[in-house]
C-alpha cells in the first residue's frame, strides 16, 4: 500500500483553477509532452527512452498487445508509477515529480475503482471535496455530468447496485467533474459484452468532441484505436512502433509488427524476391511464382529478404485475368464479404476477400487477382516501404 | 401448476442425498457440542457431586448464584477483563496490520515476531510476565529504580493486578486480530488507492473513507472473536494471581473451576457455566446486530 502525500498547498495553481468557477476552456486545453521516459520492473526495462508529444484536444490511442508496457506508461503519466529518468510535461507544467493529484489528469479504470461503499454523487464529489471547493460548485458540477451520461437516476446507489454499463458511466462521470486537463483511460471497454462496447465507444468519441479536452486511451483492440483516435501510438516490446493517424497505420504501416497489427484479417505476409522493374518500382516474385508489380521505388529498398504484405481487400477472388491460382482450404463468410483462405502452390498461405454471396467452397480451385500497386514491402528489419506518396 | 409436481417430486430424494453430505458434520456437531450443552443445562438444575445427581433443584442454583458476592465479583471482573483487553486487541491488532502491510523485508519480519507470542503456551507466557512484573529484580522494577521510582508490585496489587493480566494477554493473542486484518487489507483492491490518490485523498481520508469502510466485516469478525475468546479467561490469573489479591482478578471461568473441582458441586458450576455461555451469546449477538444495522443504511 503506499500512499502519496496528497495533501496539496493552497497556492497551488491547480487549486485555484479548481475553484474558480469561470475555468476557462482554454485552460484545460493541455499538451501532454513525454521525453526520454525509461522505466524498469527491477532489472526488466518497460518502456526505454520513449519520446512522445500530444496536441491540445488530442484524443490518443495506445495500441499494442498484451505486456507491451501500454498500462505502464499511462500510469507513468498518472503518477501512479514513478519514472526512472525523463520528463513530463502537461501544459508545459514539469509534473513528473508531482503527487498524483497534482498533476490536473483524471483517470477512468479498467475495473472502475469506483468506491464500493460510497453512493455515486459521493464517488464524483470525493476528489473535489478534498481539494476544498465549494459545495455548490460540487453540486452544479455533480448533476451537470450525470445529466450528460445519463446516470441522474442512479447517483443515490452504490457501486454494487449498478451494471457493467452504468458502472462505466458513473465512473466517466467521475473523472469528468475535476475538469482535468487530461483524461486518461486504461482500456475502460474491456470488461463490457460487445453491443455495449460499441455504444459506449460512440459515446466517449462525443464526450472527446463536447468537451475537447486531450484524451489518453489505452486498449489491445484495434478496432477501438481506428474507431476513437486523432492518432494512435502502436507500442511493441517496450517501443513505440509508429506514432501517426488510423489511415496512416493503415495505408503506411512503418513496420511489419504495425502492419500485422492492425487490420482485420490480419495482412498476408509472404517472403519475396525482389527485382527491379520498369520506371524504378520494385517486383516481387511470390513463392509460387506469380509476379506481382508493386508500386514501391526500389532506390530506397536495401538488400536482403523482403516480404511483401497485401491485405485480404487487395487479394480478390477471380475467374478470369487471375494472376495466381490456388486451392481454397478454409471459407469465412461474414456475411457483407467471404474471407477464403487459398493455399498457393508450394503449401504459402495467403487470404482472399471475395463477395459475401460468394459461392467458393473449401477445396476448389481458384484464381486471385493481386493488386499490386496497394502492396507494402518489409526489408529485413522489418522496416515498411510503401508507394510514393 | 402442472409442472411443478414432478419437479417435487425428483426434488425430494436429491433433497435426501444432500444431507448425507452434511451427515458427518453434522454427527460431530451433536456429539461434541449439542449433547454437552444439553447436559450442562441439566447439570445446572441438579446439586450434584463427582459421584452422582443428588437432587433435582430446580432454578435454585441459580438464585444462589445472584446472591453470592464471589460470583457476582467474578462477573464483574470478567466484564472489566473483557472491557481491558478486546478494544485494545481491535485497535492494536489494527494498527500493526496498518503498518505491517507493506511487500517491505522489514514488514514481513516485524509480522512473525508479532505472531510468534500467540504460539507460546499460556504457562510460558505468564512466566515471562512474571519476571517483567515481580518487585524484586524484574524488568519494570529495575527500570523504575534506574529511573529514581520504586519497585510496584503490580500482581499484588489489588487496583493493578488485573490491569497487568490484561496487559499479558494483549501480548500473548495479539497475534490473531493482526492476521485477520492484515488478511482482509490484503484484499482491498489495489486500485481503489489509486483512484484515492488521484482523488487527492490524504492519509487519513484514505485510512476513514476507503481502508475501514472496505475492512468492517473483518473488524466485526475481530470483536466478536475476541469477546468470546477473552469471556473465557481462565489461565493467567489462575497462573499468576491464584485469583488474588482479594478476588480481585478471579474470573467466571476459574470460579467454575473452584467450585466444580476443587468444592465438588457440578450442579451449582454448571449453573455459573450457563450463565457465562449467556453473557457469551447476548455480547456476540449485540455486537452483531448493531454492527449489521449500520450495513444496511
Ligand atoms: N509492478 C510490476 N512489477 C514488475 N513488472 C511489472 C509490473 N507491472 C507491470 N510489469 C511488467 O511490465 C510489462 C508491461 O506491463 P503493462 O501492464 O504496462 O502491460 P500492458 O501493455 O498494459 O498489457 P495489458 O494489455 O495486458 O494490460 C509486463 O511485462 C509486466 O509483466
Ligand atoms: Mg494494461
Amino acid at each position: 500500500m503506499r500512499h502519496a502525500c496528497a495533501l496539496r498547498s493552497v497556492d497551488d495553481p491547480l487549486h485555484v483553477n479548481y475553484s474558480d468557477k469561470n475555468t476557462n476552456r482554454e485552460d484545460r486545453l493541455a499538451t501532454v509532452e513525454l521525453t526520454n521516459i525509461s522505466k524498469c520492473f527491477g532489472r526488466t526495462a518497460v518502456i526505454d527512452g520513449l519520446s512522445m508529444s500530444l496536441n491540445p484536444n488530442e484524443f490518443m490511442v495506445f495500441l499494442g498487445p498484451s505486456g507491451c508496457g501500454k498500462s505502464t506508461l499511462l500510469r507513468m503519466i498518472a503518477g501512479l508509477e514513478t519514472v526512472d529518468s525523463g520528463e513530463i510535461r502537461i501544459g508545459g507544467r514539469r509534473v513528473d515529480h508531482l503527487p498524483p493529484g497534482e498533476r490536473g489528469v483524471a483517470m477512468v479504470f479498467q475495473h472502475y475503482a469506483l468506491y464500493p461503499h460510497m453512493t455515486i454523487r459521493d464517488n464524483m464529489a470525493f476528489g473535489l471535496r478534498n481539494v476544498g471547493v465549494a459545495r455548490d460548485e460540487i453540486a452544479a458540477r455533480v448533476a451537470a455530468a450525470a445529466r450528460s451520461l445519463e446516470i441522474e437516476h442512479l447517483l443515490e446507489r452504490r457501486p454494487g447496485q449498478l451494471s457493467g454499463g452504468q458502472r462505466q458511466r458513473a465512473a466517466i462521470a467521475r473523472a469528468i467533474v475535476k475538469q482535468p486537463q487530461v483524461f486518461l483511460f486504461d482500456e475502460p471497454l474491456s470488461n463490457l459484452d460487445a453491443s455495449l462496447r460499441v455504444r459506449t465507444r460512440v459515446e466517449l468519441a462525443g464526450l472527446h468532441q463536447r468537451l475537447g479536452t486531450t484524451m489518453i486511451f489505452v486498449t489491445h483492440d484495434q478496432v477501438e484505436a481506428m474507431t476513437l483516435a486523432d492518432r494512435i501510438v502502436v507500442l511493441n516490446d517496450c517501443r513505440i512502433e509508429q506514432v501517426g493517424t488510423p489511415m496512416d497505420i493503415y495505408l503506411r504501416p512503418a513496420t511489419s509488427f504495425v502492419a500485422g497489427f492492425v487490420g482485420s484479417p490480419r495482412i498476408n505476409l509472404l517472403p519475396v524476391r525482389i527485382e527491379a522493374a520498369a520506371e524504378g518500382l520494385a517486383r516481387a516474385t511470390l513463392p509460387d511464382g506469380t509476379l506481382v508489380q508493386t508500386a514501391v521505388p526500389t532506390a530506397a529498398l536495401p538488400q536482403g529478404d523482403t516480404t511483401v504484405g497485401l491485405r485480404a481487400e487487395h487479394v480478390r477472388i477471380a475467374s478470369e485475368g487471375a494472376a495466381a491460382r490456388g486451392t481454397a482450404r478454409v471459407v469465412e463468410r461474414l456475411g457483407e464479404r467471404t474471407l477464403v483462405h487459398v493455399e498457393l502452390k508450394g503449401g504459402a498461405m495467403l487470404v482472399a476477400e471475395d463477395a459475401g454471396l460468394s459461392t467458393v467452397r473449401a477445396g476448389d480451385e481458384v484464381g486471385l487477382s493481386i493488386d499490386g500497386a496497394r502492396a507494402h514491402l518489409f526489408d529485413a528489419a522489418g522496416r515498411g516501404h510503401h508507394a510514393a506518396g | 401448476m402442472a409442472i411443478d409436481a414432478p419437479a417435487r417430486a425428483r426434488r425430494r430424494p436429491a433433497g435426501w442425498a444432500n444431507a448425507l453430505f452434511v451427515l458427518p458434520y453434522l454427527i460431530v456437531f451433536v456429539a461434541m457440542i449439542v449433547v454437552p450443552l444439553a447436559m450442562g443445562m441439566w447439570l445446572s438444575t441438579t446439586k450434584s457431586d463427582l459421584f452422582g445427581v443428588e437432587a433435582q433443584v430446580g432454578f435454585a442454583n441459580f438464585t444462589r448464584l445472584a446472591r453470592d458476592p464471589i460470583f457476582l465479583e467474578t462477573v464483574w471482573n470478567t466484564f472489566y477483563f473483557v472491557l481491558l483487553t478486546v478494544p485494545a486487541l481491535t485497535l492494536i491488532g489494527l494498527g500493526l496490520a496498518l503498518v505491517l502491510n507493506r511487500p517491505a523485508r522489514w514488514a514481513s519480519v516485524l509480522r512473525t515476531i508479532f505472531f510468534v507470542s500467540t504460539v507460546l503456551s499460556v504457562t510460558v507466557v505468564t512466566l515471562v510476565w512474571q519476571l517483567v512484573f515481580t518487585p524484586d529484580g524484574g524488568l519494570i522494577a529495575v527500570a523504575a529504580e534506574a529511573l529514581g521510582g520504586s519497585p510496584v508490585a503490580f500482581l499484588n496489587d489489588q487496583d493493578l493486578a488485573m490491569p497487568a493480566i490484561a496487559v499479558t494477554t494483549i501480548w500473548w493473542c495479539i497475534g490473531l486480530p493482526m492476521v485477520l486484518f492484515l488478511a482482509a487489507l490484503q484484499q482491498v483492491p489495489r486500485d481503489l488507492y489509486e483512484a484515492a490518490r488521484l482523488d487527492n485523498a490524504s492519509r487519513w481520508k484514505t485510512l476513514t473513507r476507503i481502508t475501514l469502510p472496505s475492512i468492517r466485516r473483518t473488524f466485526l469478525l475481530v470483536v466478536i472473536i475476541e469477546i468470546i475468546l477473552q469471556f473465557q479467561l481462565f489461565g493467567q490469573p489462575q497462573l499468576m494471581t491464584r485469583g488474588g489479591p482479594n478476588n480481585a482478578t478471579r474470573p467466571i471461568v476459574l470460579f467454575i473451576y473452584e467450585t466444580g473441582w476443587r468444592q465438588w458441586e457440578l450442579g451449582y458450576a454448571a449453573a455459573a457455566a450457563q450463565v457465562l455461555f449467556a453473557m457469551i451469546l447476548i455480547a456476540a449477538m449485540a455486537q452483531y446486530f448493531v454492527a449489521s444495522r449500520k450495513d444496511d443504511r
